[in-house]
Order: C-alpha cells, then sequence, then structure tokens
C-alpha cells in the first residue's frame, strides 16, 4: 500500500546489541543534546520572555480591556445610548444616562452622556461587540490584559478605570484596533 | 602534663574551628546546589530559571528558606510522632558527619602553626563512609514509615533495597581501589596521586562502577526511586512540609556535595592536579583545586538528572545485581591480577 505520507516508518522490535544494553552510548549522546542546549542558553539563547520588562507585541485581533475614548479635544465619546450593552451576549455592560449642563461642554462632547458606565470584567467574554455596535467609536478592546483582584468587587470595572486620560501620553491607541474593525466592517458590506 | 594539655586545648579549638568552617561551607554550598540544580535545569531546557531574587536570581536559596520555615509544620494524625520528627534529623545528621574524613587540602599555616586540612584522619576513612552512607537509609526508612501512609512506605521500601543493593556494587569497585592502593585512609589515598597520578586511568572500570552507584546512592535521577513524583507524589516525603521536607531535599544536596567530594578524592587525585602545588598559597591551593573538582562533579550529577529519564524499579534492580555487581567482581579480580604482576 502506498503511503499518504513518506514519514512512516517500520518497527523493528529487534533485540539490542551489547552497546544498546548497556546503555552508556545512548547516555553520552543524550547528555551531548542537552550540553548543546546548555551552551546556547549560556550564550543568551533562551526562548523565555521576561514578562513584566519585555512584553511580546499582540495580535491586531488581540481583545482586552476595553477603553472608553476621549475625542481630540478631550470630551468622552461615549452618548450613553446603550447599544453596546444590548449587543453584549454576556451582558457585562451596564450603565445611567445623564444630561449635560453647561460649561461641560469640554468634558462631554454630546447632549448626553454615561454618568456611570460599568463594565463587568468576569461576565466580559472580550468578544468585541461592544465596539462594533458603538455608533460613536467610543468604546474599543485594547491589548491591555485585565489584571487578576481578589473579590469579584474588584472586576467591576467604572468610569475610573475605562475612560482614557485626557493629557496626550495617556490617551490609549487604538488606530491598529480601529483598523482591524473598519476592514472587517467593509468585508461584510463588500460580502452583501 | 601542662605541655600536653595545652597541646590539646590548642588541637581541640583547632578542630572546632575546621569543623565549624567545614559545616558553615557545606551547608553554604547545599544551599546554592538548589540555586544551581534550578539554574542548570533551565539551562538545559532552553529556560533561564530562576532571576527575580537578586542579580540572576543569586539570593534565592535564601528566598527558599524563608519559605521553608515560614510554610505550616503539617503532621499527619496517623504519624508515629516521635519518629516522624526523627526522621529529617537523622537523614541531616547522617549527611553532615560524612565530611569530617575527606582531606580538603594537605597543610594550612595559620600563625606559624601547620593544620591539617582535615578533621579525622582516620585510616579507614572510606570505610567510615560507607558505613555512614549506609547509615543514610535509615533516615529514609523511618521517614517513609513513621508517616504512615502507602506512598511514603513504597518510597522508603524501594528506596532502602535500592541504596543496599548498589553498597554492595559501590564497595566492590572501592576495594580494587584499596588493593592498587594499599590504603583505606582518604589522606594516604590523596597523597599517592600526585600531579597527574591519578588513581581513574587505572580504575576506569571501578570509577564508572562507582559513579552509578553514588548516583544511587544519593537517589539522584535516574536512580530517584524514593521520590518519584510521577508514581508515589515525592515517595518516602510525601507527608512531609515545611522545614522537615527542607531538611530532607537540604540532606540530599549534602550527600551529593559529599559523594562528589569523594569521587574526587579515591578516583580523581583530591587535591592534586598537575603543575598546581597544593601548598601553594600557603596551602590554600589544594581546597581551591578540590572544590573546582567536586564543583564539576555536582554540575555532571546535575547533568545527568536532567539529560536521562527514570529507570524503572525491575531494571534498576537489573542494573544493580546482575551487571553492577559482577562488573565490579570482574574489575577487582583484573585489579588483583594486575597488582600481582606489576607488583604496584
Amino acid at each position: 500500500m502506498q503511503s499518504l505520507t513518506n514519514r512512516s516508518r517500520n518497527v523493528v522490535n529487534k533485540k539490542m546489541n551489547f552497546w544498546e544494553r548497556i546503555y552508556l552510548v545512548a547516555i553520552l549522546k543524550g547528555m551531548w543534546t542537552t550540553l548543546k542546549h546548555f551552551v546556547r542558553v549560556m550564550f543568551g539563547k533562551s526562548h523565555t520572555v521576561r514578562y513584566p520588562e519585555v512584553k511580546r507585541p499582540f495580535a491586531p485581533v488581540w481583545r482586552g480591556w476595553h477603553v472608553l475614548k476621549r475625542d481630540e479635544k478631550g470630551a468622552e465619546r461615549c452618548t450613553a445610548c446603550g447599544l453596546c450593552a444590548v449587543a453584549c451576549p454576556a451582558e457585562a455592560i451596564t450603565m445611567t444616562a445623564a444630561e449635560r449642563e453647561k460649561g461641560e461642554e469640554h468634558l462631554y462632547r454630546e447632549e448626553k452622556y454615561a454618568a456611570v458606565y460599568e463594565i463587568n470584567m468576569l461576565r466580559c467574554i472580550f468578544c468585541g461587540l461592544c465596539e462594533e455596535a458603538c455608533p460613536k467609536e467610543a468604546i474599543f478592546l485594547t491589548d491591555r490584559i485585565v489584571p487578576s483582584d481578589y473579590a469579584r468587587q474588584g472586576f467591576v470595572f467604572g468610569k475610573d478605570l475605562l475612560v482614557e486620560g485626557v493629557e496626550p501620553e495617556k490617551r490609549i491607541d487604538v488606530s491598529v484596533r480601529q483598523k482591524h474593525i473598519q476592514e472587517k466592517k467593509w468585508a461584510a458590506e463588500t460580502a452583501h | 602534663m601542662s605541655i600536653l594539655l595545652l597541646f590539646s586545648a590548642g588541637f581541640i579549638v583547632e578542630k572546632i574551628i575546621l569543623i565549624s568552617v567545614l559545616f558553615a561551607i557545606t551547608l553554604g554550598v547545599a544551599a546554592y546546589s538548589t540555586y544551581g540544580e534550578r539554574k542548570f535545569a533551565a539551562f538545559f531546557q532552553d529556560r533561564l530559571g530562576p532571576d527575580r531574587a537578586g542579580p540572576w536570581g543569586i539570593l534565592q536559596p535564601l528566598a527558599d528558606g524563608v519559605k521553608m520555615f515560614t510554610k505550616e509544620d503539617f503532621r499527619p494524625n496517623e504519624a508515629e510522632r516521635w519518629l516522624y520528627i526523627l526522621a529529617p534529623g537523622a537523614f541531616m545528621f547522617v549527611a553532615c558527619m560524612t565530611s569530617a574524613v575527606i582531606p580538603w587540602g594537605t597543610q594550612l599555616t595559620v600563625f606559624g602553626t601547620p593544620v591539617d586540612l582535615q578533621v579525622a584522619d582516620l585510616n579507614i576513612g572510606i570505610l567510615y563512609i560507607l558505613g555512614l552512607s549506609s547509615l543514610g537509609v535509615y533516615g529514609i526508612m523511618i521517614g517513609g514509615w513513621s508517616s504512615n501512609n502507602k506512598f511514603s512506605l513504597y518510597g522508603a521500601i524501594r528506596a532502602s533495597s535500592q541504596m543496599i543493593s548498589y553498597e554492595l556494587a559501590m564497595g566492590l569497585s572501592v576495594i580494587a581501589v584499596v588493593m592498587m592502593t594499599g590504603t583505606l585512609s582518604l589522606r594516604e589515598m590523596a597523597a599517592q596521586q600526585t600531579g597527574f597520578n591519578w588513581n581513574v586511568w587505572y580504575q576506569p572500570l571501578g570509577f564508572l562502577i562507582f559513579f552509578i552507584c553514588s548516583l544511587a546512592e544519593c537517589n539522584r535521577a535516574p536512580f530517584d526511586m524514593a521520590e518519584c513524583e510521577t508514581e508515589l507524589i515525592g515517595g518516602y516525603h510525601t507527608e512531609y512540609s515545611s522545614m522537615k521536607l527542607g531538611f530532607f531535599l537540604f540532606a540530599e544536596y549534602i550527600n551529593m556535595f559529599i559523594s562528589s567530594a569523594v569521587t574526587a578524592t579515591v578516583f580523581f587525585g583530591g587535591y592534586n592536579f598537575p603543575g598546581l602545588d597544593p601548598n601553594w598559597l600557603g596551602g590554600f591551593m589544594g581546597p581551591i583545586v578540590l572544590f573546582a573538582k567536586v564543583f564539576f562533579f555536582i554540575f555532571v550529577f546535575m547533568w545527568i538528572r536532567w539529560t536521562i529519564p527514570r529507570f524503572r524499579y525491575d531494571q534498576l534492580m537489573h542494573l544493580g545485581w546482575k551487571s553492577l555487581i559482577p562488573l565490579a567482581i570482574f574489575n577487582m579480580l583484573l585489579t588483583g591480577a594486575g597488582v600481582l604482576y606489576f607488583g604496584k
């Protein structure tokens, strides 16, 4: 019978000869192999990534800790329309809407805003449907990992943990993710 | 009379200092063997190993010690109380005793008086070491039995049968060296192997048998039948926790250090190295050379552990009784013939 790949080997249950029976040759061969690995690591060629200091880049499809974006003037983009909460299959998102007062134009972009916006990170399945649902490009999943905690309450992230900072250095870059979502949407549209 | 008293007081102080220093070095080497083991294991597996505690993880043994001491000291209800407590101590005690007869160098000159670098020059040094290493079985046996756990008992039974079987081959391989050198004293053995005239060149087979047996005696892989994480959880120390467990593990590293030292002394010229007089640096050259050899052997021990998988129990017994003992006897006969013929 012709084999599908040429990787198959015939197994022969032959008796070991003297050199095989005393194991020593095989042991020395094995030790040579491990020594090569040892020397390689000694010269700094390890596969280990020293995690907190060195971080591997995430793939653009990676979905982690959410961010609520601000616009270029620093006002929150979210208008508390609730589409993300409706889209959420895990029902992890809750929010309370409020009306913008006079003099708060620099804080909130439109007349309505989310006074409370909470994502329960234990419920969240990081599917990314919220960012697809958002009409204001306000919520994005970023490449940050949600940290561990001791209590369940610690996983309910409020606006303090979700909204990005006003200062330019505290802004969170989502351009890669944004582009990825755009491409996905276009692909879906052209498919129709 | 007064001269005799003075002499003996000085003698006692000298020995006490020597013992303390030796004890400290033994513990230090054992502590850093644990670090070395983890580091080397990592290197052999393309990893980096512990590198968080201090630069290159150099403080890891300290952190391990703190961890061991602060863990809950659990004792099973059904354990035989006093034997359970005694076992780690007995194992540790025996492990620390062995270093007494190893000649670490020739002589140091401290304040004009020569100091022998050996705690006790027994004329039966090698017998003393073999005897104590067989006493080591008691720590494992008592620990495994008193835990009242079937896995511990299995581990203990395996360990003791293994150690007793391999002691035979070990003793026989040492006898060949004794026949050749004509002495049982480690000091004389080391002194005879000046320069590059090491016993291993005359006894390669004896060395091989001795080394394999010392792996088995130390319960190191590929002969770590006593622990066998995969089958017996932790073997004889399954039920131990906290510093009692620490004592068992620590004593194993001390055993490894001592058996490396014995291997270096009996087969690899002890403190001798061609071109390096052990009396250099005020006598410190000897210990430096010996320690270099000891560290090399400790490395080889670890190298073997992280290369070879564990033997099956029946393979272990097969190797010990059907291969090593006949080989050792053959080696003994060969040595006897050689001694008769060459008259050495």
